[in-house]
């Protein structure tokens, strides 16, 4: 009976060394570890004679044994309980990681974006709330219960005495705010299609530039010149200046022509067709060869 | 519908040139009165003078097809001859090919002709020209060019191409919709 309890003492402290055995892992050199990543990369050399003999056993043990310190430093750090689980913290991660997209290329720069840098004007920032001066309150610069805002305006004043008094100037400021909107939505469009390098309507394809050819300023000279009430009827040339060629707009001949003429110039063109063709016909001449040989 | 320019009528020309060689001068002097060449919707059209006058008084949404259409430009403005026009082509051709009865159903499919079936071929007839296709019955069949000039076709295998398929009738029925 007393052989029976201590083989089972013996069997139990067996056990637990065999599985504190398994939480305790040694390496020689200690592994690196980025725990935010949970990442940990074993630098010791490798068994080759056990890799090569039996390569599949040895790898899983090597995992688990990596695994398992990985796993050990876990519970090492900090831990806290959430929703009745424990959740360690992880510390930032260490290792840098290449991004998987391309970095993004800037934004093409707009007209003003490019006049402000070139003026060198800078973005100030601005407070979002202003103080109104009549309500003597905090009001937001822009947005709803702006300072400033139509809805404030119960009343207009006619400016002056030389303006008519019937006009509804309530729908005036609506009207120009709806210009404002319009400008602004143009000017944008313009923007994308700078970017983009489109053609731009109502430009004529013309806009200034810090480098034009001779050709496009010669184009927009004569765009200048034509852009007359008259279209540039009785603009003066100057001294020793080009007229501009002009692309000829494509004409198709009369149905109810002249049919001689029109019959004639097919016949024309027919001539010059059999005119290029050669004269001595190459091909006969050749066969009659052949067949003259094959005779013999 | 309008008249055609000076590079399309040399484009129409050089192809109609290539089937019935001078022939092309008939078409346009007649003696049985005035005919024309007209453009609509990228298809020559050949009508008489009065037939056309008669269409100008449709707009030319409405016009579907005048006279005889003799092919299309397409979009490469190239020109491409159609069946219609075999009307034309058959009477003043300048090389022909008779086809043996087994070799008619082959052609009338689409194919191109073998010299397994080639029952004749005009004497003299260049690489590459158009040549009008015949049935043994002296029916016309449709059209094509010579893949082999004619004493080249002596010699050649009989499984080798002699005449590269361009139109034949058997395209009012395949191509229907497509054909005006």
């Amino acid at each position: 009976m007393s052989s029976n309890v201590s083989d089972l003492l013996q069997d139990i402290e067996e056990k637990e060394a065999n599985a504190y055995k398994e939480v305790e892992v040694h390496k020689d050199i200690e592994l690196n570890y980025d725990l935010g990543h949970l990442l940990a990369s074993d630098t010791n050399p490798l068994n080759l004679k056990e890799l090569r003999s039996n390569t599949n056993s040895f790898l899983q043990k090597l995992t688990r044994d990596n695994c398992q310190l990985v796993v050990n430093k876990l519970y090492a750090l900090q831990s806290k309980v959430i929703d009745g689980f424990q959740v360690a913290q992880l510390p930032a991660p260490i290792t840098l990681l290449p991004r998987s997209k391309p970095v993004p290329k800037p934004k093409p720069p707009t007209k003003w974006e490019l006049f402000a840098k070139e003026k060198g004007i800078q973005k100030k920032k601005k407070e979002k709330l202003v103080w109104d001066d009549v309500a003597k309150e905090w009001k937001p610069r822009y947005g709803f219960k702006r300072i400033n805002s139509e809805r404030d305006d119960w009343l207009i004043e006619v400016p002056d005495n030389n303006t008519d008094p019937n006009v509804d100037l309530f729908a005036k400021k609506v009207e120009e705010k709806k210009e404002r909107i319009a400008k602004n939505e143009l000017q944008r469009l313009r923007n994308i299609a700078r970017a983009q390098k489109l053609k731009i309507p109502g430009t004529g394809g013309v806009l200034p530039k810090l480098s034009d050819t001779k050709e496009e300023l010669a184009k927009v000279v004569s765009l200048a010149k034509s852009s007359t009430a008259s279209l540039g009827k009785f603009e003066e040339t100057m001294k020793d200046e080009k007229p501009v060629k002009r692309t000829k707009k494509r004409k198709y001949g009369d149905n109810f022509g002249d049919v001689k003429a029109e019959t004639e110039k097919s016949l024309e063109i027919l001539d010059h067709i059999q005119n290029k063709n050669p004269k001595i016909d190459i091909d006969k001449a050749v066969n009659s060869l052949i067949s003259t040989e094959e005779k013999e | 519908m309008r008249p055609l320019t000076e590079d399309e009528t040399k484009l129409v020309f050089e192809k109609l040139t290539k089937y019935i060689g001078d022939n092309v001068r008939q078409l346009l002097q007649r003696s049985d009165g005035n005919y024309c060449f007209r453009m609509q919707k990228d298809r020559v059209y050949y009508c008489s003078l009065r037939l056309m006058r008669l269409a100008c008084n449709l707009s030319r949404k409405e016009i579907i097809s005048l006279g005889t259409c003799f092919g299309k430009f397409t979009h490469s403005k190239k020109f491409v001859l159609h069946v219609t026009a075999l009307d034309f082509l058959a009477p003043y051709a300048k090389y022909k090919i008779w086809l043996k009865p087994s070799a008619e159903q082959q052609f009338l499919y689409g194919n191109h002709v073998l010299k397994s079936g080639l029952g004749r071929i005009s004497e003299n007839t260049p690489r590459h020209y158009g040549v009008v296709v015949y049935s043994m019955a002296d029916l016309p069949l449709g059209f094509g060019v010579a893949a082999k000039s004619a004493t080249d076709c002596r010699h050649a295998d009989p499984m080798s191409i002699v005449c590269y398929h361009q139109a034949d009738i058997g395209m009012y029925l395949r191509e229907e919709d497509t054909l005006i």
